[in-house]
């Protein structure tokens, strides 16, 4: 019993019923609305089995533990440093957390990140209200001084990095730029060469506008010859 | 005097032509243009972001701020900038129309603004200015049970019509406006307001009306929710 | 919006260009459109690269001010609506959205662009009131210019609607005179970040701006200015200014009078 009213890939938006009876299981972006499975946002249907869901096309950032995020020093207090990582989602990140050496509590902690300043930064965790815990201390988390934070879809930045950061990866090499992604839809790029900035902006507005398309890969590596 | 005709010549439950378009205001996290006939309403949502004061912030769910407002060249008699007790009042029960649709609990203790603007008026703005939003909440990726479609039904005269223009509302012989807004899956209604004579069975029968027009209007707001993202 | 240090900005300045690979004398394309209302007397959209800006006129009668019993009025308001930028909340017009306007509002009166003897209705007792209102849809930097070629282009296709002296009442839906624009002062404003000049700054380079320089001209002449900004701009920085800005002026008024 029951009936799939939409097949995989298919383009959806929210109040659309995409399965009628209780075969399917559902998960991100679709909820169950009695007998029916209905989509909550604009996406594309993915069907795994009888588990259905939507690969999001629109969307705002969620904080999850794990991610690495890209924020502006907004606020300095005796606690530490709380970071806006944008969307109402303010991050805090504490003195313990904020480096490798040792802070005592009457330094200047401006000294270490100031106002205005962007980092690269990791969730330790997060409460149900939205706020997170930040840290800076491990790999690749630190001050990012110079080049340019562009805004780019959240719901995009998988495709941007691409498969274990193969698509970053082409994108860093050809453009001889340091690149940094955020996953609350923040990417740092910088390259002593302003041109090698702006290419690079311009390939990840591409990967944004095709990313559900075939052929990416090739697509971009032929834009960067 | 019998309305027999319409003055634009339509049928008594047509509506007048309209034109959707998603993703007009680069800045906004969604933003659409709405048309129906000659009335324009633009919608821009920002959020979720920061509620202020710090009071207003629910841990349970978020909340849903609405502002509605005319440009003062969007009617014949200009008018003066700035909110008025009906542009307050229509805000509101624009913000009752769009939160049954929204999943609040998606944005605990921040808030998601939508602005609606009305830039050309032909009678049914706050109408307009319902299907503009409900299609910008969902280009901002709020999580949404579903679309809203909005249209006035009412009387002009004896007889019963859906979509008055603003010769209708303002007919001699005395015109009823209805203004409704509907969740098209399940036929609930959110937005219910009403403004002159009639009794009960012209009312069901008006809704009736309102209900079928907003599921065409929900068509036109699906495609251009696709026509957007269907390059993606 | 970018998140770019000043730091960055100014090296940038330094290799000759800006965020979106511009020179430094360059203005990004200027668009403009009448498609905006039908109830407006006359009404334009003026896009500068993203930055949108429309401006609709509206008459109405009323009494002339009494140091100028024949001649016609002009208001000018500007809204910076919440739609256009994360930053602009609604409520009362902030002192940014009315110094805009009276910038604007400056140039068309202290040009006389507008003829404003040909709008007396009735010498001491009724004349025609120009109200034009700004509204900014999207903002990318650079209103006040948006702003004041919106409000000439809504100007240069408004047309004075029928007034009947009996029943003192106005035909919005007779519309016939054109209004009489004799001339159009488009704005261009600049800006000085460190040691250099820019002009048509993005909304990630006005907030860093030391200084801003705003050059309303007709041809050659200079009909208003405005400094903003905290920090000073030197005499040869602001022939420098005047100079571009008249320049760019009669490029961008070529744009404006379509």
């Amino acid at each position: 019993m029951g009936k799939l009213l939409v097949k995989n890939k298919d383009l959806v938006v929210p109040g659309e019923v995409l399965v009628e009876g209780m075969d399917y299981v559902p998960s991100h972006g679709v909820f169950r609305d009695g007998e029916k499975i209905v989509a909550n946002s604009v996406g594309l249907v993915s069907i795994d089995n009888r588990l259905i869901k939507l690969i999001p096309l629109t969307g705002f950032y969620a904080p999850k533990k794990n991610d690495t995020v890209i924020g502006k020093v907004a606020n300095i207090n005796f606690n530490g440093w709380m970071v806006d990582i944008g969307h109402s989602n303010l991050a805090m990140l504490s003195l313990k957390e904020a480096t490798n050496e040792y802070i005592d509590k009457k330094a200047d902690l401006s000294k270490y990140y100031d106002f205005g300043e962007i980092v690269a930064a990791k969730i330790i965790s997060t409460t149900k209200d939205g706020t997170s815990d930040l840290t800076m201390k491990g790999p690749g988390l630190n001050k990012l001084i110079n080049g340019r934070v562009i805004e780019v879809a959240p719901t995009k930045v998988p495709r941007i990095i691409g498969k274990q950061g193969s698509m970053i990866n082409i994108i860093k090499t050809k453009t001889n730029c340091k690149v940094v992604v955020g996953q609350n839809g923040k990417v740092w790029i910088q390259n002593e060469n302003p041109e090698e900035e702006r290419k690079a902006i311009e390939i990840i507005r591409f990967i944004e506008k095709e990313s559900v398309k075939e052929g990416l890969t090739e697509k971009v590596e032929k834009l960067l010859k | 005097m019998s309305y027999t005709k319409r003055n634009d010549g339509r049928k008594f439950d047509e509506t007048r032509e309209i034109k959707a378009e998603v993703g007009i205001i680069k800045n906004a996290n969604g933003s659409a243009k709405f048309q129906i006939g000659k009335t324009i309403a633009v919608a821009a949502v920002y959020g979720p972001r920061n509620l202020y004061p710090k009071f207003l912030q629910n841990p349970e769910k978020g909340m849903l701020r609405c502002n509605y407002n005319m440009l003062s060249f969007s009617v014949d008699e200009r008018i003066r900038p700035g909110p008025s007790r009906r542009s307050k009042e229509i805000s509101l029960v624009t913000e009752r129309a769009l939160s049954p649709a929204v999943d609040l609990s998606t944005f605990t203790n921040a808030v998601v603004d939508v602005f609606v603007e009305i830039i050309q008026a032909d009678a049914g703005t706050r109408c307009a200015g319902i299907c503009a939003a409900s299609m910008a909440l969902a280009d901002a990726g709020i999580p949404m049970k579903d679309l809203v479609a909005a249209v006035s039904v009412g009387k002009v005269g004896d007889k019963l019509v859906v979509d008055l223009n603003k010769f209708e509302e303002d007919y001699e012989d005395g015109a009823t406006d209805v203004p409704v807004a509907y969740l098209p899956r399940n036929g609930e209604i959110s937005l219910l307001q009403m403004d002159g004579e009639m009794d009960v069975k012209e009312i069901k029968e008006a809704l009736e009306m309102g209900r079928k027009a907003c599921e065409k209007i929900i068509e036109v707001q699906k495609k251009a929710l696709k026509e957007k993202y269907k390059g993606d | 919006m970018e998140l770019v240090s000043k730091n960055y900005l100014l090296s940038l300045l330094d290799k000759g260009t800006r965020l979106d690979g511009r020179k430094l004398d360059e203005y990004r394309e200027v668009k403009v459109s009448h498609d905006v209302s039908e109830n407006a007397e006359g009404a334009a959209r003026v896009k500068i690269g993203d930055t949108e800006v429309i401006a609709g006129v509206k008459l109405e009668t009323g009494e002339p001010y009494p140091d100028s019993p024949d001649e016609g009025n002009i208001i000018v308001s500007g809204e910076f609506l919440g739609l256009a930028n994360e930053d602009f909340e609604s409520g009362p017009p902030s002192a940014e959205s009315i110094e805009l306007s009276r910038v604007v509002d400056r140039g068309i009166r202290e040009s006389k662009a507008i003829d404003l003897k040909k709008l007396c209705i009735k010498e001491g007792e009724k004349v025609w009131m120009i109200l034009i209102d700004i509204y900014i849809l999207n903002d990318s930097g650079n209103l006040q210019d948006a702003s004041a070629m919106a409000a000439l282009a809504a100007l240069a296709n408004t047309k004075i609607p029928a007034y009947d002296e009996e029943t003192n009442k106005v035909d919005y839906k007779n519309r016939k005179e054109k209004l009489p624009l004799l001339k159009m002062p488009v704005e261009c404003s600049l800006g000085k970040i460190g040691k250099h000049i820019i002009v048509d700054p993005l909304l990630e380079e006005e907030r860093l701006l030391d200084a801003r320089l705003t050059v309303a001209s007709i041809g050659k002449t200079i009909c208003a200015l405005q400094k903003s900004g905290k920090g000073t701009l030197t005499i040869e920085e602001i022939e420098k200014m005047l100079k571009m800005g008249i320049d760019k002026n009669n490029e961008n008024l070529k744009v404006v009078k379509k």
